[in-house]
């Protein structure tokens, strides 16, 4: 990893923010991410991480301030605004123990789905919030893919995006516009606080906003759907999500049919980033990234099923 | 053999396989070594197995066989083990 004079700043901006901290630092120091839309690094009990280049204060300071409200849900930034650092914004967190990506099957997936249904059952802050990102995110992956040229499987990813709802797409307000969502779930946005043992927490507040809940269920459901995620760990994460009195999915019974568009939204911008990635490197698609494509092949010979929340 | 409890005689049957002696006048059982850990088999034998619990609902649109028959197993695939860390 080269280090860029972003990193290198970030760096020296985490170690400050840790010996104000503490005076007795033990200064261990590490790169958690460098990626162009995040760079996050730790040093000792302290992470900083550089926001996306066109993440505005107007969108980043009421989010920071709904996770600082919600210490049960979220890990709580250190400082309540973001700081300027050359042309991108910063912030300041605890470090939180990670689940380990060796380590899937240790997934915390009760903690996941507790933690969205007290999200989600949270009133809207009265703070202005912009939307969740869900979305926008997925209209960025079908646009990248889009540009990224031709291939087989591009034709099927495009044809199941294009039946979904507007809303679903980023074209059209969401149908639910007060629910707290995160937007973004994965595996990766759970962190024990403090570590390592320490109650999970969820992180990442750049796509939180209100929206359909549903979508924070998303991921997981179309992993599911795709034959990717076991039976079991789904039933896991959903039971807990039921069980918190979650608001997405009916409390018992089918939850597709308030699943079906968010999954198949999530499904396509899985697949559409895995293809994009694949035509870069020009290789082949690996049968886990194959199996997203034909699941889009399928979706479009099965309408897109209308939840009760968007019919009203 | 006389039953050790009355003392009446005791018959030899034989059921599914399993020699026992049951005494003619209390009908008590006397079982030889071995022989309770037979019948337990055997009962066992005739229980039906519990049926695997039921999938959970999936999508018209997923994976053949509602989510079963997929890419999970004993060992997760490593393009999927990123996938579940990505956005």
């Amino acid at each position: 990893m080269t280090a860029t004079p972003l990193l290198a700043e970030l760096t020296f901006r985490a170690r400050a923010q840790a010996h104000e901290r503490t005076s007795t630092c033990p200064c261990g120091a590490a790169t958690l991410a460098d990626r162009p839309d995040a760079t996050v690094v730790r040093h000792a009990d302290t992470v900083a991480k550089a926001h996306a280049p066109d993440t505005t204060p107007t969108d980043l300071t009421p989010r920071l301030t709904t996770a600082a409200h919600l210490p049960d849900v979220f890990l709580a930034p250190l400082t309540p605004t973001a700081t300027p650092l050359q042309s991108r914004l910063i912030t300041f967190w605890p470090y939180g123990a990670p689940v380990d990506p060796d380590d899937p099957d240790a997934a915390p997936w009760e903690a996941a789905g507790t933690l969205l249904a007290r999200l989600h059952r949270t009133p809207a802050p009265t703070i202005p919030l912009p939307p969740m990102r869900g979305p926008a995110k997925a209209a960025h992956a079908v646009a990248r893919l889009r540009d990224a040229g031709p291939h087989p499987a591009v034709a099927p990813v495009l044809h199941a995006w294009s039946r979904l709802p507007a809303w679903a797409r980023a074209e059209a307000p969401m149908p639910d516009t007060t629910t707290l969502c995160h937007g973004d779930l994965h595996l990766g946005q759970l962190v024990r606080h403090p570590a390592p043992d320490g109650p999970w927490r969820l992180i990442d507040v750049d796509d939180l906003g209100a929206g359909v809940p549903a979508w924070d269920l998303a991921r997981p459901a179309a992993w599911y759907a795709c034959g990717l995620l076991p039976p079991d760990e789904w039933t896991r994460f959903l039971t807990a999500y039921r069980e918190g009195d979650g608001p997405a999915v009916p409390a018992d019974g089918d939850p597709w049919p308030a699943l079906d568009v968010p999954a198949r939204a999530l499904t396509v911008q899985t697949a559409a980033r895995a293809l994009t990635k694949a035509l870069a490197r020009d290789r082949p698609l690996d049968e886990v990234e194959q199996s997203l494509v034909d699941a889009c092949a399928r979706m479009v010979s099965v309408p897109p099923q209308l939840a009760p929340s968007s019919a009203k | 053999m006389q039953c050790p409890k009355c003392h009446a005689p005791m018959h030899t049957y034989n059921r599914n396989g399993v020699q026992i002696e049951q005494c003619s006048n209390c009908r008590g059982i006397f079982l030889d070594y071995g022989e309770l850990e037979a019948l337990t088999r055997l009962e066992s034998q005739w229980s039906q197995p519990a049926p695997p619990p039921p999938a959970p609902p999936a999508p018209a649109w997923g994976a053949p066989h509602g989510g079963h028959g997929g890419h999970y197993g004993h060992k997760r695939h490593k393009s999927f083990g990123h996938m579940l860390f990505s956005s």
